[in-house]
């Protein structure tokens, strides 16, 4: 199925400023690797939060590989603030690792790994927080002979066996509220978002897809959203060193004729 | 005291938040006597209409009819502001308050449910919850199931077709966004429904 923006339709496309926190700070590698440092995710997400995020997502890369709970006083201290949508993912293994981090202010929890271990936990954390609160997180690569694309878990580290589309259709099926897809081959890059496989999730599936990975500029969100057919997109590197300020970006976005948010 | 309804649904914490910051004495609470107690009530809700089952099994549904009709001030947020309605297609054995008309539908299949994101305001009528904030404001949603637009209206939102965003009679509101995650406009209204 396919959506078309419209403008009798005013729901906007939504940017989404992401940090990812290793050890508490933020950082941000290219293909998920070579980390620099990047910040503070309080003052982070406070100051994306005002000029003009739609959306804060935080991300405890180290969590899934290292076994460790998500950073729970980080997410204290950036909810604290934080009055728009704030999603927390990052080594939530289950329904009480999701709530302690929805105690501690989050909106939305983001699973990845651990659906993929066990796609029984969207539904536990659904039924009780209700899916939109809960966001499937699928880092995808594209396969080796170009035919398909695979999910990956731990971070990118090892291949979960999974076609990519036929995973987020279960994970809708679940319970999931939205997908968080991050293009493994694009992530970090600044080339521009996947596309293709954001098209080909997003048609597939009823519930918002987020493109995530390759962002580099604002003719890259728009590209995503029209040809992508992404609800959302989200982007960390281009925010923190500089590259853009988020409300230059969006200006520049909606100048294209994509509804956005504006002014925020 | 503001008391905040728990019913056991969904994360209650960014309501709380939010009327912390606004420097608002508030308490999450499912007890009749907070409800006796409070100068207003927050219903907040999330996930299925269903889950508001739970007030009237707990007693709550028929305390907070009392504080209404006694003058409380009341706000319900997304579900709980659908349950001030009759009912939803969302759960047909599930009876709402009944203080609204009308049934809670689900979006058509032209656009793609749940309705996530941020949607603007198309205010229709003078309001005291809304006061200062300005039509064409954008709010946060998320929801699969819209109230229908009544006489009770003051804010209707388009997605699939118009629905009321924003409710409001005497000293009963009701929004479908979450005013706590609509940034300073929606902190507007929550500081415009503490100070009534």
């Amino acid at each position: 199925m396919s959506f078309e923006i419209s403008r009798s339709n005013m729901l906007t496309k939504r940017i989404i400023a992401c940090l990812d926190v290793d050890g508490g700070r933020v950082v941000k590698g290219v293909q998920f690797e070579n980390l620099r440092d990047a910040g503070d995710p309080a003052e982070l997400a406070q100051s994306h939060g005002e000029s003009g995020a739609d959306e804060i997502v935080l991300l405890d890369i180290s969590a899934a590989h290292q076994q460790r709970a998500t950073l729970l006083d980080t997410v204290r201290r950036s909810a604290r603030q934080l009055f728009i949508p704030f999603t927390v993912g990052g080594g939530i293994r289950n329904l009480e690792d999701a709530a302690a981090v929805f105690s501690a202010g989050a909106d939305k929890i983001s699973i990845n790994s651990a659906a993929l271990a066990d796609p029984t936990v969207i539904t536990r954390i659904a039924d009780r927080f209700g899916s939109q609160a809960v966001v499937v997180a699928i880092d995808a690569k594209r396969s080796g002979d170009g035919s398909h694309w695979e999910a990956f878990t731990y971070g990118g580290r090892a291949a979960a066996g999974r076609d990519a589309i036929v995973w987020a259709h279960e994970a809708e099926d679940r319970g999931a509220g939205e997908i968080l897809l991050t293009s493994m081959d694009r992530d970090g890059t600044g080339i521009g978002f996947d596309c293709e496989l954001t098209r080909a999730v997003a048609d597939s599936v009823r519930i918002p897809v987020i493109a995530s990975g390759g962002a580099g500029g604002a003719q890259h969100f728009v590209e995503v959203f029209r040809e992508g057919h992404a609800d959302a997109a989200l982007a960390a590197s281009i925010f923190h060193y500089g590259f853009s300020r988020l409300v230059d970006l969006k200006e520049r976005i909606r100048s294209q004729g994509i509804p956005v948010r504006w002014p925020c | 005291m503001i008391a905040i309804v728990d019913y056991g649904a969904g994360n209650l914490i960014s309501v709380k938040k939010a009327l912390d910051w606004l420097g608002q004495e508030c308490a999450i609470t499912s007890a009749l006597e907070d409800l006796v107690r409070a100068s207003k009530i927050v219903l907040p809700g999330v996930g299925h209409f269903a889950s508001t089952a739970a007030l009237a099994r707990l007693g709550l549904k028929g305390a907070i009819a009392n504080a209404i009709e006694g003058g409380t001030p009341f706000l319900g947020i997304c579900v709980g502001m659908q349950w001030m309605f009759e009912r939803s297609q969302e759960s047909p054995e599930t009876s709402g308050l009944g203080l609204l008309h009308g049934e809670c539908e689900r979006f058509p299949a032209s656009v793609k449910s749940p309705h996530v994101g941020w949607n603007q305001l198309e205010i229709s009528s003078s309001s005291r919850l809304l006061r200062g904030v300005p039509s064409a404001s954008f709010v946060y949603f998320t929801h699969s199931f819209r109230a229908p637009i009544t006489e009770t209206t003051v804010a209707c939102c388009e997605y699939g077709g118009q629905f009321s965003a924003a409710v409001e009679r005497e000293h009963v509101f009701g929004v479908q966004f979450h005013p706590e995650k609509s940034g300073t406009v929606g902190l507007k209204m929550l500081s415009n429904f503490c100070e009534l």
